[in-house]
């Protein structure tokens, strides 16, 4: 009798006292942010299919909602810490060591950022969009939520769970509102996709077994297998470190995508609509080198050395061959499909140079290139959504009637080029030093792929923009209106800030980042001290 | 056998169905034939009657009947599956047997009749019993199957189904005989035991294995014993072939369990690479040969020999992890087919005419809802995250890994790729269309919409929390393990 009235007093009388809320609070603001698109979406199963205004007004709220929520992790985030924070487990299959577990550290706190940021762009994006506009917004949300998702995970089953999950969702978003080709484009990037990712399940239950068998504990949480690893309480035999790194690169390579898997690539990008055109290159690509960072380096590193000379020719040659590819195309969303390939090499390149400016300078690059090559799509979007055309010699002269958009699209053609003082500039630098301290003949090669955007995007910049106007039809286009500025001008905030200010993103990065170093070149120095 | 050993608890739900189907057939000749769905009603009730008797049943657990019959979780488990899979397939049937004219309440009869055979397979501790489960089951659906009566492809559809059903009970029949030679008895639990003494003519029991194995191939459909389905299926009126492609499936896996781990857990050496190859061949015939089917029955014909794949896969791992996640795929599989058949039912409209992929074309824009229910039993089936039928695969692939057979999941997860391929081809119809049509011949009845609200239910609970009927189906593999 009297327990129970003690428990009511301590469980209801006081209320949850102050520290407990905001514990509260950071232990579920990852579940909130992820999940907001999710119940967004849910909720715009009730609304009136001709209510297309508002439909798309709460759409826009709900991305901007998880947007603002999403402000909360950079605020409260302690930079020097480099475990996972923020962090909330709860049982979700015991039975199977399943956890419903969520975290961020330093490398995955700003892609989500960048996603929550881009998604509510997209949005924006999406304003010509009138054929079943309910379907579309609602695979929107659950492409958000799966996005934030697959950042936020620290279970590996539940990583496994959003990255597939998001291939739904965009498999639609192409199928039903992309262009000519579309279902054929929509068919080869799911199962392009699967073929990865499926290997990638086998060996996620295989590593299970095997640190169950090793460590006694039976669990999917990424957390304590990587900590079993590092402590040496639980060894990979060679051979199977081998296969195992091999099932994960395959599934990550396929999304990168790393020449030479990107061959889904061009075909999902150009017959996307612009919204997911830009969320796939500016956040879905990010999802692979999120991947080789976040599991296959801490989790399998000697392999990651022992084909690191294999994966970064494969880099070298896609950061060339993209950009050659894209130097070639008619169409500008090719071009910049083509030249994501040649960007994307870049980080892969970064990463396995084993180096923390490298690993950093990857990192910062995911986050540029998802904001340059997102600008651009919005930027050809823009210009598609008036002409409906994106062959580059329909256009010239486009300075003359639409100076803002030139201007805008100046910014960001140089941000996408490395231009020092804007973001893009610190990543390939940082990659580049990186790189140069291991292998000098890897990087000199890779610069060539600097000097090779400036070819191909100056190029088509003087194409479209500059000169006199060839087409009658370009003379009666309209500058840009509010909405597009208003979707521009924070990509464009983010450029010059992140080009000046780089400490200001690469600081809470550090600490993650050293972690990950101490772990990978120390199974280097193993790795060099045996004897063959 | 004395009054004392009769226990009508223990075989209560196959009671309860019996004398369900008995009253069905006396009552139809006096029911006027605008009334005869009142049957099917009755007959639905017959089968959540049947869910109730579980419950006394379940008190009732061990042997009876002089160990012809056994009650314990497995069993249980099973007759659920059973009882869920009528009642679904009598809400599928009732408006489409009123919509193409053939409003027989025998149909519901027969349908309790194949349900209460199933209940006794599963239940038979005895492989005579086990052999009259599988006959009151096979010759029931050989009369739905051809229950269009002039219909060529129905008729052409029973007349497969007998002929080669016939064959496979032979097969097994001779096993029984065989292995009743071998050992002297018919009793799971005590072939299990002499099977231990050394003096047993080994080769016989191989034989016996084998001939039964075969025997039980055919009727879960699996390669090379397949060829048969895809026909069966097409011609079959579609609810039937709803009920064909997951009742027998689910009652020969659950004697396939039965006797390959009780009676012949001893020789599992001799038979778990039988098994790898059947589960390997089954994945990726099915798959491949699924991708070409113009038509949405026989596409679903091969999907279900996929399907056995899967299930044999968690066979072949013979551990208790594997029993348990083919219990679990067994279920999740029978309610996301059956759903994907009632849809088809929906479908096909007047005389199952319209079932070819390309008759989906445009649904997504013009049937909103018919179309989103389709596409998550689809997704399901392909094993997208979320579904139940991720939670099974998974499942079974992680019993098959940890039973070291990589290769086969390696296999199993490959072929699922191909599997994606068509069942997302279905949705490239249904929302990257434009319709021809405008659909306003799609008749929604509401005991569909209860087929579906199940369906569907059960897709997305066991997907998205398959804890509490995993560890279900782990006490009930644990029955078939001794």
């Amino acid at each position: 009798m009297q327990d129970s009235s003690n428990f009511k007093i301590s469980e209801y009388g006081r209320g949850i006292p102050r520290q407990n809320m905001g514990n509260l609070i950071s232990s579920h603001i990852l579940t909130i942010i992820t999940f907001t698109p999710a119940v967004g979406a849910l909720l715009i199963l009730f609304f009136n299919r001709a209510q297309i205004r508002s439909i798309r007004t709460f759409a826009l709220v709900i991305t901007i909602l998880a947007f603002l929520f999403s402000l909360y992790l950079p605020a409260r985030f302690a930079s020097g810490n480099p475990e996972f924070q923020f962090r909330l487990d709860v049982p979700w299959m015991p039975s199977l060591g399943i956890t419903y577990s969520m975290g961020i550290d330093g490398i995955s706190l700003f892609l989500i950022l960048l996603t929550t940021l881009l998604s509510p762009l997209a949005i924006l994006a999406s304003w010509s969009i009138r054929d079943r506009l309910k379907e579309y917004f609602i695979f929107m949300l659950l492409l958000e939520t799966g996005m934030i998702g697959v950042f936020a995970s620290l279970d590996l089953f539940l990583f496994y769970v959003f990255w597939e999950v998001m291939l739904i969702p965009m498999y639609f978003l192409i199928g039903v509102w992309g262009g000519e080709r579309r279902i054929y484009a929509a068919m080869k990037f799911v199962l392009y996709t699967m073929v990865g990712s499926v290997l990638m399940l086998v060996a996620i239950i295989a590593l299970y077994f095997l640190h169950g068998d090793a460590t006694g504990t039976f669990t999917f949480s990424y957390p304590d297998i990587q900590a079993a690893l590092a402590g040496s309480r639980f060894v990979l035999e060679r051979s199977t470190e081998f296969w195992l790194f091999l099932a994960f690169f395959l599934a990550f390579a396929i999304k990168v995508p790393l020449f030479p898997f990107h061959t889904w690539l061009p075909d999902a990008h150009v017959e996307a609509p612009t919204a997911g055109s830009v969320l796939l290159a500016g956040v879905l690509l990010k999802m692979g080198t999120y991947g080789l960072v976040r599991f296959s380096l801490p989790l399998f590193p000697a392999a990651s050395h022992l084909f690191a000379p294999l994966i970064s020719l494969l880099a070298v040659v896609g950061i060339i061959y993209g950009a050659l590819v894209a130097m070639v195309q008619p169409d500008m969303k090719k071009l910049v499909a083509y030249s994501s390939v040649s960007h994307l090499g870049f980080i892969v390149l970064g990463i396995f140079s084993f180096t923390t400016q490298g690993t950093e300078g990857a990192i910062y690059q995911m986050l540029n290139h998802g904001i340059s090559t997102g600008a651009l799509f919005l930027i050809v979007g823009i210009i598609y959504d008036r002409r409906h055309t994106r062959a580059i010699d329909q256009f010239g002269g486009l300075a003359h009637r639409m100076p803002v958009y030139a201007a805008f699209f100046m910014i960001v053609t140089l941000s996408s080029i490395g231009l020092p003082g804007l973001n893009g500039f610190v990543g390939e630098f940082l990659i580049l030093l990186g790189t140069f301290g291991a292998n000098k003949a890897r990087a000199a090669l890779a610069a060539t792929g600097v000097i090779l955007s400036a070819v191909y995007m100056l190029w088509m910049y003087q194409r479209v923009i500059w000169g006199e106007i060839t087409n009658e039809q370009n003379r009666s286009l309209a500058d840009l209106g509010f909405r597009e500025r208003a979707m521009l001008i924070p990509l464009l905030i983010l450029m010059v800030w992140m080009g000046i200010y780089s400490n200001h993103f690469l600081r809470p990065m550090d600490a993650s980042v050293t972690k990950l170093m101490n772990r990978v070149q120390n199974v280097q120095l193993q790795y060099a001290g045996q004897p063959k | 056998m004395n009054l004392a050993s009769i226990n009508i608890f223990a075989i209560l739900p196959a009671v309860v169905l019996s004398v369900f189907g008995i009253a069905v057939m006396v009552a139809e000749p006096f029911v006027t034939d605008r009334k005869k769905s009142t049957l099917g009603w009755l007959a639905f009730s017959g089968t959540l009657a049947g869910m109730l008797a579980l419950i006394p049943m379940a008190d009732n657990g061990g042997q009876w009947y002089s160990n012809l019959w056994i009650v314990d979780d497995y069993n249980i488990f099973f007759n659920f599956i059973f009882l869920l899979i009528a009642a679904v397939t009598i809400l599928t049937s009732l408006d489409f047997l009123r919509r193409e004219n053939m409003n027989h309440a025998e149909f519901y009869a027969l349908l309790l009749f194949a349900t209460a055979g199933m209940l006794m397979m599963s239940g038979s501790n005895e492989l005579v019993m086990i052999f009259l489960g599988l006959e009151i089951l096979s010759i029931a659906t050989y009369v739905m199957a051809g229950f269009r009566r002039t219909d060529l492809k129905s008729n052409e559809s029973a007349l497969k189904y007998f002929l080669l059903g016939s064959f496979s009970s032979a097969f097994f029949l001779y096993g029984i005989a065989l292995i009743f030679g071998a050992t002297g008895s018919t009793n799971l639990l005590a072939i299990a035991q002499s099977l231990r003494s050394p003096d047993i003519p080994m080769n016989l029991v191989y034989l016996s294995a084998a001939l039964m194995l075969i025997a039980l191939c055919f009727k879960v459909a699996v390669a090379p014993f397949h060829i048969w389905t895809p026909d069966v299926y097409e011609g079959a009126p579609t609810p039937v072939t709803g009920f064909m492609s997951v009742g027998p499936k689910a009652a020969g896996f659950a004697v396939l369990f039965r006797v390959f781990l009780t009676a012949f857990g001893m020789i599992e050496d001799r038979w778990v690479s039988a098994f790898w190859l059947v589960a390997a061949l089954t994945m990726v015939l099915g798959n491949v040969i699924a991708v070409v089917q113009p038509n949405i029955k026989r596409m679903l014909a091969y999907s279900s020999i996929a399907h056995a794949g899967y299930v044999a896969v968690a066979l072949t791992s013979a551990s208790n992890r594997g029993g348990s996640a083919a219990l679990f795929y067994l279920l999740a599989y029978s309610l996301m087919n059956l759903g994907a058949f009632a849809v088809v039912t929906i479908m096909s409209r007047s005389e199952d005419k319209m079932v070819n992929l390309t008759d989906y074309a445009g649904l997504g824009a013009k049937r909103p809802g018919l179309a989103a229910v389709l596409s998550l039993f689809l997704l399901s089936l392909a094993g997208v995250p979320g579904t139940s039928g991720f939670a099974g695969k998974f499942f079974i692939f992680r019993a098959a890994v940890e039973s070291h057979l990589v290769w086969l999941a390696i296999i199993g997860v490959v072929t699922t790729v191909v599997s994606f391929y068509y069942y997302l081809y279905v949705i490239v119809q249904m929302y990257m269309r434009e319709p021809n049509e405008e659909f306003s011949d799609v008749r929604v009845a509401g005991s569909l919409k209860v087929a579906l609200v199940i369906s569907a239910f059960g897709t997305l609970y066991l997907g998205i929390l398959p804890t509490r009927v995993l560890d279900w189906t782990t006490t009930a593999a644990l029955n078939a393990l001794k």
